[in-house]
């Protein structure tokens, strides 16, 4: 009997930790023979944490959102085989993971990322072997081009693409450099990944060494990701000893050392030329592009960068061919693509489908649909760079070009749902506000470009919008994107342009109505008090600036000029006396 | 009295209280690796929980990396900090999926229950408030990191109750000291 307890990021600030170590301690101080490991996240964070139990015959069952002080109780009762357990995940819950093709994220939540001989029992550094004494590495790369396979930091560039210009080439050392600096907001597939399969990206940045003639990889990653740091330590150690790392692999003369390199925080180090600055030691400002960074890049020696789920798609590539990875996705966008599911959603999480499903089949079909069944609004892809798409194109489907057409990018994979009460004005000026503290200030329009646009959106919230303004963030955000030299700069504007395509009506009402119809910006609502208010109290007690004036049993009023809208008595009504105009 | 960069004004700055001896070993081993001032200044902030001035101009002293380039960097990464930290630093996500469940609200009461806004630290050097972009725990969200512990799901007043209790146990392990 073995029990495996999810200690990802997000298990652990569910309380999987003290899970683990309820169940630790019992089995010692109790002699039991049953196996304790950690494992990953399995994507399911609404659900964490997850205890999954395998019996002696290597059948599994699921119990979900255990507390710690019913885990023994629940070893207990499953090692009885008691039929009257508690815990057990739900039919609807099962299914959201059997819709799903997981390839990326297979082995996430399941082996334990700390166990090298684990992630060699699915099939591990098969690949690598399988490249290195029967493969060249043009081979490998014709592979990796029947496969599709598109980058999933961002931009979608073909991965063979930049294999072969890498391998073209004269000039080395070369360098295999893995992006796992996550730097979009509601993004953390990456982290999963590193987290919970971390020997996976080190086989598929390995195959791609070998592919360009690298003999150096390193990888970069967030200084937020503890964690991913400590298990991706662990896992080099362990494949350096095993001989998946270090000089003649497999024994061939294929050499390869792979280093990890903590960023220091920038989200402009997403992007590559940006991230070789900040290698090398400087500040993470992009260079001029040509050259590029497979021809000159990391000390200005032919470099390739990936980032983490493009490389974690590369061995099972390998593994099973690249025409069978082409067979799922569109026809332009190959595979499946790892989604962060976040927001006003009910079952957030980390959901792997293939490209192509269309946006409600996965925000109703897998995620349960909207928080507290309200109405919903849009969805926000690609992160900073991205764009809002409305619910009325909710039959999108989640491929690059049916993305790009409506204004979004499918970006690192980040889609946040929104719901009636957020308002896309003020979403637009959330993520101005972040454009413009990341840009790195090297190009003017982007530096002062973005503050300028920020001004513009804040005065529009604070119900100070002029005539005129739509148009003037328009043009503004032209000249953004045409005057930046990085990506960063030259997408920074679309959460506006996405917004105001699609909710120019919300602009208009914050501009000469004065009025928010989510009823989200507060320099735009007033909070009144109906009749059907009973004087119980509950609101006078809890405002904070004493606004709120009334006896006892008697209708209570607000007074709007001390009112600092901060929402408390609407949230404490219990009669719904309190309405928002 | 000559422009600013001149040693009086150097020396004006440089406190000599920091002992910088602490970081002897990690200048030895990367001074002559080229590229490795990120890495030399994060071992540094370890060290002292923030960088002083007086640790930046060592570090360029050492390398031959100059003043003002050491500087940039130390600036230019979120990471760093040339104040000190509270005992206890508060990381409040501000992410998309953070801020679209209420992150606002949860700033909001950290101000309330300490007064202090984002980047301060309380007057009684126990807590630190910084907001960061996103710890990719989105499906939680709101959440805040404390000491590199996560907690998520935060209303505003779990929040207060998470701090309060912060409070309770360094002052308890003060008061044992």
């Amino acid at each position: 009997m073995k029990v495996v307890v999810g200690l990802g990021s997000c298990g652990i600030a569910a309380g999987a930790r003290k899970v683990y170590e309820s169940l630790e301690e019992h089995i010692k101080s109790n002699e039991l023979k049953v196996g304790l490991e950690l494992t990953g996240c399995v994507g399911m964070c609404h659900l964490e944490p997850i205890v999954d139990i395998y019996d002696d015959l290597g059948n599994m069952e699921r119990f979900v959102k255990v507390s710690h002080d019913k885990a023994t109780e629940l070893l207990t009762k499953a090692m009885a085989k008691d039929e009257d357990i508690a815990f057990k995940i739900s039919d609807v819950d099962k299914e959201a993971i059997d819709k799903q093709v997981r390839i990326t994220i297979e082995n996430c939540g399941i082996i334990n990322p700390e166990k090298l001989e684990e992630y060699i029992e699915k099939g591990g550094y098969e690949g690598l072997k399988k490249c290195l004494t029967e493969m060249t590495p043009e081979e490998v790369i014709e592979e990796v081009k029947e496969s599709g396979l598109r980058g999933r930091g961002g931009a979608g560039f073909p991965t063979w693409f930049k294999w072969n210009a890498a391998l073209k080439e004269k000039a080395t050392p070369k360098f295999m450099v893995c992006n796992a600096d996550e730097g979009d907001p509601g993004a953390f597939m990456d982290r999963a990944i590193l987290e919970g399969d971390p020997h996976r990206l080190l086989e598929g940045m390995a195959i791609g060494a070998y592919a360009i003639g690298a003999e150096e990889g390193i990888i970069y990653v967030r200084a937020e990701y503890p964690l991913a740091i400590k298990r991706l330590n662990i896992a080099i150690q362990q494949a350096k000893e095993a001989g998946y790392l270090g000089k003649n692999i497999f024994g061939t003369d294929f050499n390869l050392e792979i280093r990890i390199k903590a960023g220091a925080g920038a989200f402009v180090c997403g992007e590559e030329t940006a991230l070789i600055a900040s290698l090398e030691g400087e500040r993470g400002m992009p260079r001029l592009k040509p050259p590029f960074p497979a021809q000159k890049g990391f000390w200005n020696k032919p470099t390739n960068i990936n980032n983490v789920e493009t490389f974690a798609n590369i061995p099972w590539i390998i593994r099973k061919g690249g025409s069978a990875f082409a067979a799922y996705g569109t026809e332009r966008s190959k595979g499946t693509k790892v989604f962060a599911l976040t927001g006003k959603i009910k079952k957030g999480g980390l959901v792997e489908v293939p490209m192509g499903m269309p946006i409600k089949d996965i925000i109703y079909g897998i995620g349960g649909g909207i928080l507290n069944d309200k109405k919903f609004k849009a969805v926000q892809m690609g992160g900073p760079s991205g764009g809002c798409i409305p619910a009325h194109l909710e039959d999108t489907t989640v491929d690059y070009e049916s993305l790009s057409k409506v204004g979004a990018i499918m970006g690192s994979g980040g889609m946040v749902v929104m719901d009636e009460s957020t308002c896309m004005v003020e979403m637009a000026r959330f993520f101005l506000d972040f454009t413009r503290k990341e840009s790195c200030g090297k190009c003017i329009h982007c530096r002062l470009g973005t503050k300028r646009l920020l001004e513009i959106l804040e005065r529009i919230v604070s119900g100070d919008g002029r005539d005129g303004d739509i148009e003037l963030l328009e043009s503004l955000s032209v000249e953004v994107k045409d005057g930046s030299l990085c990506g960063l700069g030259q997408t920074a504007p679309n959460p506006v342009l996405s917004t105001i395509r699609f909710f120019r009506d919300e602009y208009e009402a914050h501009i000469h109505d004065k009025k928010c119809p989510s009823k989200a910006c507060k320099a735009l609502i007033t909070f009144f008090i109906e009749d059907n208010c009973i004087g119980c109290g509950m609101c006078k007690r809890n405002c904070p600036v004493e606004a709120i004036s009334g006896e006892p049993k008697l209708l209570h009023l607000i007074d709007q000029d001390t009112c600092i809208k901060c929402g408390k008595c609407y949230e404490v009504c219990k009669f719904d006396a309190i309405t928002i105009s | 009295m000559g422009c600013c960069g001149s040693k009086d004004l150097k020396t004006h700055f440089l406190d000599e209280s920091v002992d910088l001896s602490l970081l002897d070993e990690v200048l030895d081993k990367y001074k002559s690796v080229k590229g490795s001032l990120i890495t030399i200044l994060q071992y540094a902030q370890e060290t002292y929980g923030y960088l002083p001035l007086s640790v930046l101009e060592h570090i360029s002293n050492e390398t031959g990396i100059n003043s003002s380039q050491t500087y940039g960097v130390a600036t230019f990464y979120t990471q760093f900090r040339l104040k000190p930290v509270g005992e206890n630093l508060i990381m409040l996500c501000k992410g998309t999926a953070c801020h679209v469940n209420g992150a606002d609200g949860i700033e909001e009461a950290i101000t309330e229950e300490l007064g202090i806004h984002d980047g301060e630290t309380t007057e009684d050097d126990l807590f630190t408030l910084n907001n960061v972009a996103c710890l990719g725990c989105c499906s939680l969200s709101p959440v805040m990191m404390i000491n590199g512990e996560t907690y998520g799901s935060l209303t505003p007043q779990k929040t207060k109750d998470i701090l309060r209790g912060i409070k309770k146990e360094s002052l308890a392990l003060k008061e044992g000291n």
